[in-house]
């Protein structure tokens, strides 16, 4: 059997979706019998190098940045998923989409109770960092996405679970605990 | 021509880091940054909501060691609810969560040992790329791969009984605890089938550093070498100078050894720690009042602890902790690399740890939660993996947060973690007009020892993606690697 390509990367998450694909534990070994990683943090491919079967997205979008590489997943994966709260809905981050992104930056820099006296309001404005975005954007607001992975985070079985039914092409069963919040 | 040379993304956590390096018309550095290129905002977004969901939300800023922000909020709330800074819960309460931060620091710091840096030691720093991540680790040497994953699987399984989920957990809960440990939990962890129990853990736990010891012994020049420079240590000791990762005062030493941070009450914590904001990141650069800017910044996390501690209270890492000590005459170690041999001398002290407080029979208790006279600021201060951890929330008399300041431990490491990518880029870059993979990933060894909490996210799963570009002053691309 040739084994199924896939990629991750995490946008505007805390990695925790991450490390619940971890939690799969000593399944990892089984798991790399059945596929071959492309662009990942778990390895050094930083550009798609072919066409990917399925594409892991944690995290929603805050920034610039991140519509960048969401859309290079899109582009280059047959498949793609959206893993984990943030991804889907924007989850804790989007708490700010209520309140200007001026009034979080001057909390962090000027406000706060241990920053130095910022009489020159001094921002991370720098040319170096990317664009903050008006507000944190779940994935598929920006483009099509296939499948959902609920939880914060999802458990480790759900993601492999989910994984294997996409390897394998064959369905998955959806008993209720899996499909409750969190 | 000078040029400027960017390394992009380093790593993510709450999102990406990057490096850029300027370059003089000599090709030597001329200056070095690490931006922190995310923004999230909890400072002002969790202003308004009820002080008992900040445990379980601020805990979403990393979901690597959650529960770090998670006890340090609770003990935070533990004052505001009136049960008093750390050492004012019951005894199952405080064992309880003793618990969950040791089997916390276990998994983080095997994560970061295993599936991160055994790789470079494995394969060498300047190793097959391909070859350089947990899978090629796999490939290998299957049973270190295979210890690395049940190491950290262990340090989860205590999480998942003491938190009730490996990640993003609810145990604690101001002044106190949700839950104790029931005999069958305790058991699980205690008696579990090889290799899932506390004994074996500790046995690897000393191979793990036998591993590094040896590595060390071998390359004993570039380890001592690497990133050394003079700085300033804080941490968090128990009163008697032990190391206590959960409660304790504030320390800090100067690179000769000197106290200069003399055990004081955290709740003070702003009278002595103060944040600069520089415009190209938005990681702060905190450090301490009275010495200033330039002279007041300094190093946290595993090197840190073990320099401003006097001693390990558990027997098999004391004595790992007097051979590390005797290695710099008793002095401060200021070795970058030799933090991976702090950490897992922490990694065998959490393995004793554990073991010792599931054998206690108070984690049985069921008096869980303390309750006293409410008050309106708590601070709460803890050891996470990666360095100290501050936690201060103001609240209102609805019960509302008005006030929440956060100073993370990779925050603290931001001056270190500059000065580190300098001290590299200096020696590898200087007189090159060519990049090579070697220095890129030089670069990228001196952030990984301080295992960032930026780098560890992508680190966790083996290796962070780097590119390197260097554009002329034309901005006109003259040389770019991808790896």
């Amino acid at each position: 059997m040739n084994k199924k390509i896939i990629a991750t990367t995490s946008l505007a998450g805390c990695f925790g979706c991450h490390m619940s694909f971890l939690d799969i534990d000593e399944r990892i070994f089984d798991l790399i019998e059945l596929v071959e990683f492309n662009k990942s943090p778990i390895d050094d491919i930083k550009k798609f190098t072919k066409q990917v079967d399925i594409g892991i997205i944690e995290g929603g979008c805050c920034n610039s940045e991140n519509i960048e590489i969401l859309k290079a997943f899109r582009e280059n994966c047959n498949i793609l998923v959206s893993l984990g709260e943030c991804a889907i809905m924007g989850g804790l981050p989007a708490l700010r989409n209520g309140i200007s992104i001026e009034e979080c930056l001057e909390e962090a820099y000027i406000g706060g109770p241990t920053v130095q006296e910022n009489t020159n309001k001094i921002l991370p404005n720098d040319d170096e960092l990317p664009m903050l975005l008006d507000k944190v954007y779940p994935c598929h607001e920006i483009v099509k996405i296939d499948y959902f992975l609920p939880g914060c985070a999802p458990r480790a079985d759900l993601i492999w679970d989910a994984l294997i039914a996409l390897v394998t092409g064959n369905e998955m069963e959806l008993p209720y605990e899996v499909v409750k919040f969190d | 021509m000078s040029k400027k040379i960017t390394i992009e993304p380093v790593t993510r956590v709450e999102g990406h880091g990057k490096v850029t390096i300027y370059m003089d018309d000599q090709n030597n550095v001329r200056e070095s940054r690490l931006h922190i290129v995310e923004f999230r905002g909890f400072e002002r977004f969790v202003q308004g909501r009820p002080y008992w969901e900040m445990p379980v939300l601020v805990q979403r800023l990393c979901g690597i060691c959650p529960v770090s922000h998670h006890l340090a909020a609770a003990k935070a709330l533990d004052v505001i609810v009136g049960a008093g800074p750390g050492d004012g819960l019951t005894a199952v309460g405080e064992k309880m969560r003793r618990l969950m931060h040791y089997g916390q620091f276990f998994q983080s710091h095997v994560l970061h040992f295993f599936h991160l840096s055994s790789p470079d030691f494995l394969f060498g720093f300047d190793g097959d790329p391909l070859k350089r991540n947990i899978i090629g680790v796999a490939m290998e040497n299957r049973e270190l791969a295979m210890q690395g994953v049940m190491m950290r699987k262990f340090g989860q399984e205590v999480i998942r009984l003491t938190a009730g989920k490996k990640i993003h957990g609810t145990g604690a809960v101001p002044g106190g605890i949700n839950k104790n440990l029931t005999i069958e939990e305790r058991d699980e962890l205690l008696k579990g089938a090889d290799p899932m129990n506390a004994d074996k853990m500790v046995d690897w736990s000393v191979g793990a550093l036998d591993f590094f010891k040896n590595y060390h012994k071998a390359n004993r020049k570039m380890v001592d070498e690497f990133a050394a420079f003079p700085s300033n240590h804080l941490s968090m000791v128990r009163r008697d100078g032990a190391l206590d990762i959960y409660h304790g005062v504030l320390r800090a030493v100067d690179a000769e050894g000197k106290t200069i941070l003399h055990d004081v009450d955290y709740q003070d914590y702003e009278k002595y720690i103060e944040e600069e904001v520089r415009n190209w990141s938005y990681m702060k650069f905190p450090y301490l009042k009275e010495y200033g800017k330039e002279k007041g910044w300094y190093r946290v996390g595993p090197l840190a602890r073990l320099n401003t501690c006097d001693f390990i209270p558990s027997p098999l890492a004391q004595k790992e902790f007097e051979e590390f000590k005797a290695y710099t005459d008793g002095k401060p170690n200021n070795m970058s690399l030799h933090y991976h041999w702090a950490r897992l001398i922490e990694v065998l002290h959490c393995a004793e740890v554990i073991r010792d407080l599931l054998n206690d029979p108070d984690l049985q208790n069921e008096d869980l939660v303390v309750k006293g006279e409410k008050r309106h600021r708590g601070v709460g201060v803890l050891e996470a993996p990666r360095g100290t951890l501050f936690h201060h929330y103001e609240i209102n008399d609805d019960d509302q947060v008005t006030l929440a300041n956060l100073i993370v431990s990779t925050t603290n490491n931001n001056e270190p973690m500059n000065k580190a990518v300098n001290h590299t880029a200096n020696a590898m870059l200087n007189g090159h007009a060519e990049i090579t993979e070697g220095m890129m990933n030089a670069v990228e060894v001196a952030i990984r020892a301080y295992d960032p909490c930026l780098s560890c996210a992508t680190h966790a799963l083996g290796k962070m993606p780097l590119e390197i570009t260097m554009i002329n002053s034309n901005n006109k691309i003259v040389d770019q690697k991808i790896k």
